[in-house]
């Protein structure tokens, strides 16, 4: 009996993911099946349906249920300067490389609500780069790109972004680049004047500009390895001789088709650059 | 019994996580049949020494996993801090940050639930020492779809909370202790 069920519920959540790209063309079926499954009886609790079949029928008559179901989809999760040790090899390592350009393009993957879109405007500010640079922070989520160009976080948020920004070997203080009212802290104007928010997605879009640097941490993670290999074969079409890649702590190119375009350039921090072309 | 010789073996530990693993894993051959699957409560923010600490001491292989590791035999796989570990498939491991699952990222529950559902009856699960709830919907998870769950006897654990709770959900579950934990893996090699 059991079984039947596990089965059932595969079937509902194929069906479901299916549904929202013929009816929305937002494609999860390449997704980790392990975490969306979790997400998507996560989100059939939570919106109070008894079964996935049940959810998909809302979900494919009524579209205001779609904003809902993406935010169980995608997942939000960041904070500026994350892992403090990657900003800094960042700056430490790769900066020199980049002051070698008179012109430079970033593209910030899968930049959720922009916590990582600002760490890096400030770093490259710190730098002296932000003036010749062009930022592109993209998302598949409409809500998390509002978010990002907004630059509003929860004031309890702040302490951490500060002792990440220290940590990261920041040469100024966080605190000139946003200000406090009403339990929030709203992130310095001129820090997205150089920053292009757009929609685009690892899965379906194409390559839009040759890059000096892509950062897209945490985001991959999500996907099977093929679509890891879709994603990773963008990155390496997008990518300027000796360009920059920068993925999460505990993400590898070790199994992806595309290893041998890359080589290591800071191991330790998930660092690789371009090599070959 | 598919159970005696399951595809993969899941482990949970918490408080006093370091001494139990310290009688399991070493003592287990360097040609154990399965993939062994820990997920252990660690500080968000550290790099952890786990994977190092026990190759130091076992026959088997054990690494810190990084996302879509593929799944060997006679080999331990610790979840890295801060991010969850999900079985993927029966042939590799996915990580994920979402939210912490009772303030726990790793979460037990999240590994037993995502292994439940790719091994069915086919994996046994293994709940020690801890003073929180997680893992108790796991064990559940995994007896539910016909998997064995293993429960430290709470007498020996370090921290009884968390097999306490794993017993509640889960009557059924076999409870050993530590020693009978490691005899009960080395029989099944």
């Amino acid at each position: 009996m059991i079984e039947t069920f596990e089965k059932v519920e595969d079937i509902e959540i194929r069906l479901l993911l299916e549904a929202l790209y013929v009816r929305y063309h937002y494609d999860f079926r390449n997704y980790a099946m392990g975490s969306i499954k979790r997400r998507l009886r996560q989100a059939r609790e939570q919106m109070g349906f008894a079964t996935i079949s049940a959810l998909q029928e809302k979900v494919l008559h009524d579209e205001t249920m779609l904003p809902r179901l993406l935010g169980y989809l995608t997942v939000q999760v960041s904070e500026m300067f994350r892992d403090p040790s990657y900003f800094r090899a960042i700056r430490e390592k790769v900066v020199p490389h980049l002051k070698t350009y008179s012109s430079l393009k970033i593209w910030i993957a899968g930049c959720s609500c922009g916590e990582e879109v600002y760490s890096m405007a400030i770093l490259f500010r710190e730098e002296g780069l932000e003036d010749r640079t062009i930022f592109y922070a993209t998302d598949i989520n409409q809500d998390a790109l509002q978010a990002a160009e907004a630059g509003v976080y929860d004031l309890d948020r702040v302490q951490l972004f500060t002792d990440n920004h220290r940590k990261s070997g920041g040469k100024s203080s966080l605190s000139d680049y946003y200000n406090t009212g009403y339990g929030r802290v709203s992130f310095d104007r001129s820090l997205r004047e150089r920053v292009v928010f757009s929609d685009h997605s690892l899965v379906t879009d194409a390559v839009f500009g040759e890059m000096h640097l892509i950062s897209c941490r945490n985001v991959m993670i999500y996907f099977d390895r093929p679509l890891q290999d879709r994603a990773v074969g963008l990155f390496k079409d997008s990518l300027a001789r000796k360009a920059f890649l920068g993925i999460g702590a505990k993400e590898s190119l070790r199994f992806s088709a595309h290893a041998d375009a890359f080589k290591e350039f800071v191991r330790e921090e998930k660092i690789y650059q371009r090599v070959g072309l | 019994m598919t159970a005696a010789r399951p595809q993969a073996i899941v482990i949970g530990a918490s408080a006093g996580a370091l001494e139990a693993l310290s009688v399991i894993l070493p003592s287990l051959p360097a040609d154990f049949h399965a993939p062994i699957i820990v997920v252990v409560h660690i500080p968000p923010d550290k790099r952890s020494v786990l994977a190092e600490l026990f190759q130091a001491k076992c026959r088997i292989q054990v690494i810190e996993v990084e996302d879509k590791e593929p799944l060997q035999p006679a080999t331990a796989y610790f979840a890295p801090p801060d991010y969850h570990l999900l079985v993927e498939s029966t042939g590799s491991l996915g990580l994920t940050s979402e939210e912490p699952v009772l303030y726990s990222r790793p979460s037990i529950d999240v590994l037993f639930e995502s292994a439940a559902d790719i091994y069915g009856s086919d994996v046994t699960a293994i709940l020690l020492t801890g003073a929180n709830q997680d893992g108790a919907k796991g064990v559940s998870a995994i007896a539910q779809a016909g998997g064995q769950v293993i429960v430290q006897d709470p007498e020996t654990a370090f921290a009884a909370a968390m097999p306490e709770a794993g017993l509640k959900r889960c009557p059924d579950a076999k409870v050993l202790s530590l020693d009978g934990i490691a005899e009960y893996l080395r029989r099944i090699g």
